[in-house]
């Protein structure tokens, strides 16, 4: 009988051509240390990692990239902090340039207090960014037609939010979560609010092809059995959603046979 | 440079600043901007520094 990892691995994700077995993508934010960046990253099994640019800081130690490379991860810059489209785009430029890589997770933030996107914005820095050959995941609104109008800009994927950026709220709208899946012809990816395994589960029951999560492991008490509890909560979410659930239903229906029992 | 005025002799290339900055030549997660435009990489030996110029130098940081 094939294991879960065999399954998984006959089952890709895949964005921009590339194959990927590990449905779980980790943003490496709120870390203690780089070790544990690192000791996450094997528990979670993941194979694409989060990174971000800012000024440079001559007293910092250690350099996650070189971290990473050992890792065996790919990279995805993101552009975190961004508030308009052309800060957007020349940070997504400059990330191409330090990291070698052409794939961006694009954020445009409309509001430092919730961290949610700016839609206009965020739809007009990935048609610039995929006109110059980038391939651009978008985080997104849970908005079903923003999403269809990133993914017709030409973006990679779309990375609708659960709820708010470390908010641990989980998926407070699964009702757009499952229109926007029903409708993307790119992969859907949860990104932003979950806050523990069964989140992730439930993002791929729905039918998200994947999750990305940063704070949910990365500030939890033991980084490192929660990266491995997310991984099981994708990976049991993408088995159910194969498997075919059944449908809720109003009242019982009973599983052992009725007819023949004792009259006494 | 970074957001604070810094003073660099005439004609100082983007390598020459990345060097007294401690960052190896070749290092990946590292990039420039000037006047908001990339400086690839293969331009940091030849493109010099004007008076004034608005120098951002990024490197990797976790997040995201």
């Amino acid at each position: 009988m094939a294991t879960t990892q065999d399954r998984t691995t006959t089952d890709p994700l895949v964005i921009g051509g590339r194959s990927f077995a590990s449905r779980l993508l980790l943003g490496t934010g709120g870390f203690r240390s780089l070790d544990a960046i690192a000791a996450a990253i094997e528990a979670s099994g993941t194979e694409l990692v989060t990174v971000a640019l800012r000024r440079i800081d001559p007293a910092a130690q250690g350099s996650i990239v070189e971290v990473l490379d050992r890792c065996g991860v790919a990279l995805l810059p993101n552009t975190a902090g961004c508030y308009t489209a052309r800060d957007a785009v020349l940070t997504a430029k400059l990330a191409r340039e330090a990291f070698g890589t052409d794939w961006v997770k694009l954020e445009v933030i409309g509001d430092d207090r919730t961290l949610l996107p700016d839609a206009p914005a965020l739809l007009e820095a990935a048609e610039e960014l995929v006109d110059d050959g980038f391939t651009v995941l978008p985080y997104t609104n849970d908005d079903p037609i923003l999403a269809r109008r990133l993914e017709d800009v030409g973006c990679a994927a779309v990375m609708p939010l659960g709820s708010p950026i470390g908010s641990g709220m989980g998926l407070l709208n699964t009702y757009n979560l499952r229109l926007i899946r029903e409708r993307a012809g790119v992969p859907v990816i949860l990104d932003a609010g979950v806050g523990t395994a069964s989140d992730a589960a439930l993002a791929l029951e729905l039918g998200c092809d994947a999750v990305l999560c940063a704070s949910a492991v990365s500030r939890a008490e033991d980084p490192v059995t929660m990266a491995r509890a997310i991984r099981l909560g994708v990976e049991a979410g993408r088995l159910a959603h194969r498997a075919g659930r059944i449908p809720r239903r109003l009242y019982a229906q009973a599983s052992t046979p009725e007819e023949g029992v004792a009259e006494f | 440079m970074n957001g604070a005025p810094t003073a660099v002799e005439d004609g100082t290339t983007v390598r020459a600043l990345l060097d007294g900055l401690d960052v190896p030549g070749g290092a990946r997660g590292v990039a420039v901007a000037v006047d908001a435009a990339v400086v690839p990489r293969g331009e940091w030996d030849t493109t010099t520094l004007d008076d004034g110029a608005q120098v951002e130098i990024l490197r990797a940081i976790q997040g995201g």
